[in-house]
């Protein structure tokens, strides 16, 4: 034998699911490294800082927030299965978002996580609708997840229930927003679970962002003797009669792992795969698996004071459309303004005796990335610019107390992530935020000992995120063939 | 081991998969399914919680003997037992 180290588990990609996988396995004993190739933890869900000032890459809101005390739903389920009390995680409730659509005449939908509010808001202002709302949401409620579910249209299942288009559009658009890799529609499970994440259910947030979550999960994961190596990523998966045989790190150093569970998306993993008894054996047991296109830029500004007090009011997120239909697909130019997402991290409520000590916003829109890439330096820098200015033009539309040149004079800091960032930073194809638009729920692959998680396993949202590493350990790893040793 | 200890030790396993409820007022001869919301991940985890704390397995046939904590003492005092007599 050789000196290769050996693993019961490794897992590819320290982002949410990776590390939630971590933690389950490592406090069950299983000797396992998670291999990152960033510096930082968190995957889709990271933090940089630039002079000093901390900034989130992804996080918007946490979904699935329910009251203490509420049970069974993902939320408690994820802290029971990590360990994690409730306090340690900080989620302050938003204050109040909405959506706002309509070309002449807009239509804003305000909601808030009390679903009854936003139940009121559809029967304010499309009275004839709500009792197709009601049923939509039973529904969505008693939806099928498992595996074996067939696979449906959402924007179909909608229509059963809701017959104004506008309307249609108003319900898919935060889930589509904070989670469809599919242009113009996704499954109907994918929305069920993101509709129950978001509406349903309610966004809330660390007071810290992201990071203070992210270091729960590592202190976890290192108290239960888990191992992580940074900044060394796999660039080989050989595999030998349909097993994993040895995975070699970027570093050129081989080890071998009885178990693979890969983070990385679907396509990412099967392009590492070195397939030494049958070249044309695919990772999937499915072949279809597309690419996805949906790519994102997004702008953060940091102000001097509250955005309250700049004319950004209450909203802790606006969703936005000035067109007849919402087009959620990759765009033909390379940012598309006329829809998307404002988010300002200080309208949750803290309490009382904490404030952010500025005011962020944030603003998000659809982007082309092969626009993005191969530009020159100086071309992608000037690029930035101008469509920074056109997104905060496009947004601002919808705050018309707040004045540009006032937000001019407050701004401290600017910053912008085009899909070129999404692509360096997560190795998603194409830079596509959400993976590809075929997700694999039971996260099983053609290799045997290779399984999926995270992002194209299917399960969405920081919360989902957890819960598919939690769910892929426990199936795969920690119960395979009952819990018996 | 007592069966009082047996009870205890389920009881700390549940308190730390499930520090959200309640324990206080447990009756033992009450399935604790009807007291505490407990899903089948939850008793998954006591299943393998016994094992890392414990080294005692619980076969998939016999879960159903953790139903109440009287059933859990009648069950699992006994494998206990066992295992410190080996020691």
């Amino acid at each position: 034998m050789n000196s290769r180290s050996h693993y019961e588990v490794v897992i590819l990609g320290a982002g949410l699911s990776g590390l939630a996988a971590g933690v389950r396995l490592a406090h069950f004993g299983k000797k396992v490294c998670i291999f990152e190739r960033h510096n930082a933890p968190g995957g889709l869900n990271s933090f940089y800082s630039i002079n000093g000032r901390k900034f989130d890459v992804g996080l918007h809101a946490v979904t699935n927030y329910v009251p203490q005390g509420v049970r069974g739903t993902a939320l408690s389920r994820v802290l029971r299965q990590l360990r994690i009390d409730r306090s340690e995680l900080d989620l302050c409730e938003q204050r109040q978002s909405r959506i706002t659509f309509g070309k002449s005449q807009p239509v804003t939908l305000n909601f808030n996580n009390q679903f009854a509010f936003f139940e009121s808001e559809v029967a304010k202002h499309f009275p004839l609708e709500v009792d197709g709302l009601k049923r939509l949401v039973e529904r969505i409620k008693a939806t099928d997840y498992s595996p074996q579910a067939p696979v449906l249209s959402a924007r179909a299942v909608i229509k059963e229930f809701i017959h104004d288009p506008l309307l249609e559009d108003m319900l898919l658009c935060v889930p589509l927003f904070y989670g469809s890799a599919q242009e113009g529609d996704m499954s109907y499970s994918q929305f069920a679970m993101l509709f129950q994440a978001s509406i349903l259910e309610g966004l809330a947030r660390p007071f810290d962002g992201i990071r203070p979550l992210i270091k729960v999960l590592l202190d976890k994961y290192r108290a239960g003797g888990g191992e992580r190596r940074m900044k060394c990523g796999v660039k080989r998966i050989k595999v030998n009669a349909g097993k994993v045989s040895v995975l070699i790190l970027d570093s050129e150093e081989e080890i071998t792992a009885d178990v693979v569970l890969s983070s990385i998306g679907a396509l990412e993993t099967t392009a590492l795969i070195d397939n030494q008894s049958n070249a044309d054996s695919n990772l999937q047991s499915s072949p279809h698996v597309t690419e996805g296109r949906i790519s994102f830029a997004e702008t953060i500004s940091v102000y001097k004071g509250e955005p309250l007090e700049l004319g950004f009011g209450q909203d802790t997120a606006l969703f936005f459309n000035d067109s007849d239909r919402l087009d959620y697909s990759a765009p033909k130019t390379q940012i598309d303004t006329r829809c998307g997402v404002v988010c300002i991290p200080n309208n949750f409520i803290f309490g009382a005796d904490r404030k952010m000590p500025e005011g962020i916003v944030k603003i998000t829109c659809l982007a082309n990335y092969s626009l993005w890439t191969n530009l020159s330096d100086e071309k992608y820098k000037a690029d930035k610019e101008a469509w920074y200015m056109q997104m905060q033009r496009s947004a601002l539309k919808y705050y018309p107390s707040a004045n540009e040149y006032q937000l001019k004079g407050s701004l401290i800091q600017s910053d912008m992530f085009t899909p070129k960032t999404v692509k360096r930073f997560t190795g998603h194809l194409n830079g596509a935020i959400y993976g590809s638009p075929t997700k694999n729920i039971s996260g099983t692959t053609a290799i045997s000992n290779l399984y999926l998680c995270g992002t194209d396993q299917g399960f969405l949202g920081i919360i989902g995120a957890m819960l598919s590493g939690v769910t892929m350990a426990n199936t795969h790893i920690l119960t395979k063939g009952g819990v018996e040793a | 081991m007592t069966n009082d200890e047996t009870k205890k030790a389920v009881l700390d396993i549940i308190a730390d998969i499930a520090p959200d409820e309640d324990l206080s007022n447990l009756k033992s001869d009450l399935r604790l399914r009807d007291q505490v919301q407990l899903d089948s991940m939850d008793f998954l985890d006591i299943v393998m919680e016994l094992r890392k704390r414990h080294g005692i397995e619980v076969p998939e046939a016999e879960y159903g003997k953790l139903a109440s904590l009287d059933s859990c003492a009648e069950y699992l005092t006994p494998k206990f037992n066992a295992l410190e007599a080996k020691r």
